[in-house]
């Protein structure tokens, strides 16, 4: 039997996918990153490059990018930075241009996000014929590291509002790692208004709006630097806004 | 043809709040009509203080239920252990194979420079 599967992967070799990295001061995490990419895709048999967009890190990331591609080559590792931080919607916009692969996918670069996961999500996507998959924290295995209570708490309770208000048929709507099909994307970004993490949200409403169809798979989301990241009143009003916002428009 | 006019091919698409609006009002208007007598039920005459606080009491019994479900999920909300333990394992292996592929990290280069 696992024979048969090798050779599904090898006869589906019409799909190319393109993984878009926007970065920011991630000079310690891109190496690892790319190298955990191409392990894994390198490994499914699946064709793939992987899009750098670095806005303009004082940290040297887009010199480490440079040297990434030196090591795999031009065709794998595509840089395509921007002068200075453009928000996380025009990233994709700017790195979907380059992209020659007829699906995309989206994931943070700073090591929450595991590229073990992407071939999972192509069979996923395979076996639905979705329109995106997305991973999913809080349903299977899926799941966090280094998450307290408080932060649990926050997270779960704003995901049961979100789901009680606005019903959108995927369980996790402020991660950020999925994989689109190149056109959905690309309207996906068109229609949204919204900036930071709630973009995450609009987007996975907009595309339940549209009709695409939503696969979803487990990921554990590793928080290595949870010291730093931010939960502060001011990211709870941007949610409850965009909450409200998605809640009376769509 | 009338059945055809009652259920246009097109679904009428409402917002969220509409439709929470539509619910509550069909809701409240049940509710009203009993409490104003309007719609006389002999088994809720009995009953026509738990019908007067019906909504209260929904609302309170929603809140139980909503706390109940989220810390259910807080409490069942997987710690990845393994898989921190085998990102920190994959971060050395990966620093490993790419300085061998000539890849130069950081701090060298920090230390490169500082000569």
């Amino acid at each position: 039997m696992g024979d048969k599967r090798s050779s599904d992967a090898a006869e589906v070799s019409d799909d190319k996918y393109s993984i878009l990295l926007p970065t920011y001061n991630e000079s310690e995490n891109l190496p690892i990153i790319v190298w955990l990419i191409i392990k894994y895709l390198t490994e499914s048999g699946y064709q793939f490059e992987i899009i750098i967009i670095d806005d303009g890190s004082p940290d040297g990331t887009l010199d480490v990018a440079k040297q990434l591609q030196k090591i795999y080559g031009e065709e794998k590792i595509v840089l395509r930075p921007r002068p200075k931080k453009l928000g996380l919607g025009t990233a994709y916009v700017h790195g979907m241009k380059s992209a020659t692969g007829n699906f995309i996918v989206i994931m943070d670069a700073d090591l929450s996000h595991h590229p073990k996961f992407i071939p999972q999500f192509i069979t996923k996507q395979k076996e639905g014929n979705y329109d995106v998959v997305s991973g999913t924290r809080y349903i299977g295995d899926g799941g966090v590291y280094g998450w307290d209570f408080k932060r649990k708490l926050v997270s779960r309770g704003a995901n049961f509002l979100t789901q009680l208000l606005l019903r959108p048929g995927a369980s996790d709507l402020t991660g950020s790692f999925r994989l689109y099909r190149k056109h959905v994307l690309e309207k996906l970004v068109q229609s949204c208004v919204s900036k930071g993490y709630v973009f995450q949200m609009e987007m996975i409403i907009r595309a339940r709006q549209f009709g695409y169809t939503i696969g979803e798979v487990p990921i554990t989301f590793v928080d290595r630097v949870y010291g730093e990241s931010k939960l502060g009143g001011s990211e709870i009003f941007q949610f409850v806004k965009a909450l409200l916002y998605l809640f009376a428009t769509t | 043809m009338s059945g055809d006019d009652a259920k246009p091919g097109k679904p009428i698409i409402m917002t969220k709040l509409m439709q929470w609006l539509l619910g509550a009002s069909v809701l409240f208007a049940i509710w009203g009509s009993f409490v104003t007598k309007q719609v006389e039920i002999p088994i809720l005459d009995k009953w026509s203080n738990l019908v007067l606080f019906f909504p209260v009491i929904a609302i309170i019994l929603f809140g139980l239920y909503a706390a109940m479900v989220v810390l259910w999920r807080v409490y069942n909300f997987n710690d990845c252990e393994e898989a921190a333990k085998e990102l920190l394992e994959q971060i050395k292996e990966a620093r490993k194979d790419l300085i061998n592929k000539g890849m130069i990290f950081k701090e060298v280069t920090e230390e490169a420079s500082g000569k």
